[in-house]
């Protein structure tokens, strides 16, 4: 292992024993508590009825709006992580070019906010 | 014993060891942070709170993990059995992850990689996925819906949580969790940056699905949201997972603007008590605002919750952005501008 990685040796730790913790809840518990399933106890909760049909349908078209407003912006911070750590090295042309990087960001912004796709109602 | 653990061997065994000193008491943290909600928010409204099982009632953590441990597993028939019991595994899973990078004392963390806050926000932006997961497989609609609505709800704040982590790197120039906190010997980030602990505050409500923003959950419109069909363990994952989620946006903030295990004012008094006693009473300070705000403000409306995320956070986070890199810059007080 090249020795830059070696200090990520702790996480595939965590990740061991996170699973092996959560897998043994899960699986302690079905073997510990009584199971005793039927078909009325196994349909989705709908309000007492009989579901109706499956809930995988459609939904309103503004979540995917903001998804994808979503990626856009966090594309953004993440683009402003390594610019935040370097600024005094790329000095104030770097300032700069970060500074019309966001104006452009900022005009689409202002576009959508006008277009009404931040709206809820 | 030295040479053992500089072996290949010997130092997986102390990551083993190094990592159990710091999960075990983290398990045992999350399960009396269920029993301090119901006591401070009994507390605020004038009740006694748990108080029959053991002195205090402070067994009562353990009688409710042995009870869902005794309860049937339900798996709904229309539900994908293994992205079912996958989910809260997931969200679990990744909110003891994130502890990994955590430093609790100066040279404490685990691992103390050079890219320690674009893991945590790397990690906490996973945790979407076992909620949506979770919504999708149970195939009930109130299931679907909750997911949906969460996974709006965690990506937008995500982004002004994004902008006000920047801000403080500008500030720092590392990306070093303990670069951060020693950063802050002078003067703790909330003093100077203290609109971006405001926000950053409250995006780590709505990234923890904490009321007021707990609509995902909103038990009068959509039941339980996104784990309505959960029980037993499965259902204790969620929570477990929640629960262990707060504590680390409470460390999170911490470490970002309330100077992490150093003392307050670095004086006399507070220095003799160690580090790691500060890093957790600061981080059941964060927790008691958590447990405070739930007690004390009613739930928003999912339109007046993306308003605010969107309209307010973020546009004010950025122009924060830019009026701190632009002072340090114009003041030459950048980290590292004189070498």
């Amino acid at each position: 292992m090249p020795p830059s990685l070696i200090e990520y040796l702790p996480i595939l730790v965590f990740g061991a024993i996170a699973a092996v913790i959560s897998i043994a809840f899960v699986g302690g518990s079905l073997l510990v508590a009584r199971q005793k399933p039927y078909a009325e106890k196994l349909s989705a909760y709908e309000c007492g009825f009989e579901p109706f049909d499956d809930a995988r349908r459609r939904f309103d078209v503004r979540f995917y709006l903001v998804a994808i407003l979503f990626i856009i912006f966090d594309l953004e911070v993440a683009f402003l992580f390594p610019w935040a750590v370097g600024l005094a090295k790329i000095g104030v042309f770097g300032f700069l070019s970060m500074m019309g990087f966001l104006a452009v960001l900022t005009v689409g912004f202002i576009y959508e906010w006008r277009k009404g796709a931040l709206e809820w109602e | 014993m030295e040479a053992f653990f500089a072996t290949g061997f010997g130092h997986l065994v102390l990551v083993l060891l190094q990592t159990l000193a710091l999960l075990i008491p983290l398990l045992i943290g999350v399960a009396y942070l269920t029993y301090a909600e119901r006591k401070v928010l009994a507390a605020i409204q004038l009740r006694k709170g748990p108080n029959v099982v053991g002195p205090f009632g402070l067994a009562q953590p353990f009688a409710d993990a042995l009870k869902m441990l005794m309860k049937e597993t339900i798996i709904p028939t229309g539900a994908n059995r293994l992205l079912f019991l996958m989910a809260p595994m997931l969200t679990f899973s990744l909110a003891v992850l994130a502890w990994a990078v955590i430093p609790v004392n100066e040279g404490w963390a685990i691992a103390d990689i050079n890219v320690g806050v674009l893991y945590l926000f790397a990690i906490s932006s996973l945790g979407v996925y076992g909620i949506i997961i979770a919504g999708w497989a149970s195939n009930s609609k109130y299931a679907f819906l909750g997911a949906l609505r969460s996974a709006a709800q965690m990506v937008s704040y995500e982004i002004s949580m994004g902008f006000v982590i920047v801000t403080v790197l500008v500030c720092v120039g590392s990306l070093n969790l303990t670069d951060i906190v020693l950063a802050q010997r002078h003067v703790w980030f909330c003093l100077p940056l203290f609109p971006m602990f405001i926000i950053f505050f409250i995006s780590t409500l709505a990234e923890t699905n904490r009321s007021p923003f707990d609509l995902p959950e909103g038990e009068s419109e959509i039941v339980a949201g996104f784990f309505v069909e959960y029980s037993a363990m499965s259902f204790a994952l969620f929570f477990l997972g929640e629960y262990a989620n707060m504590i680390l946006m409470s460390a999170m903030t911490t470490i970002l603007f309330l100077g992490g295990w150093l003392a307050p004012f670095g004086i006399e008094p507070f220095t003799w008590v160690p580090g790691p006693i500060w890093f957790i009473l600061k981080i059941c300070f964060c927790l008691f605002i958590f447990l405070w705000v739930r007690a004390t403000f009613p739930r928003y409306r999912y339109d007046q919750l993306m308003r605010l995320g969107w309209k307010v956070f973020l546009p004010f986070s950025m122009i924060w952005l830019v009026l701190t890199a632009g002072v340090l810059m114009i003041f030459g007080w950048l980290p590292g501008a004189g070498t």
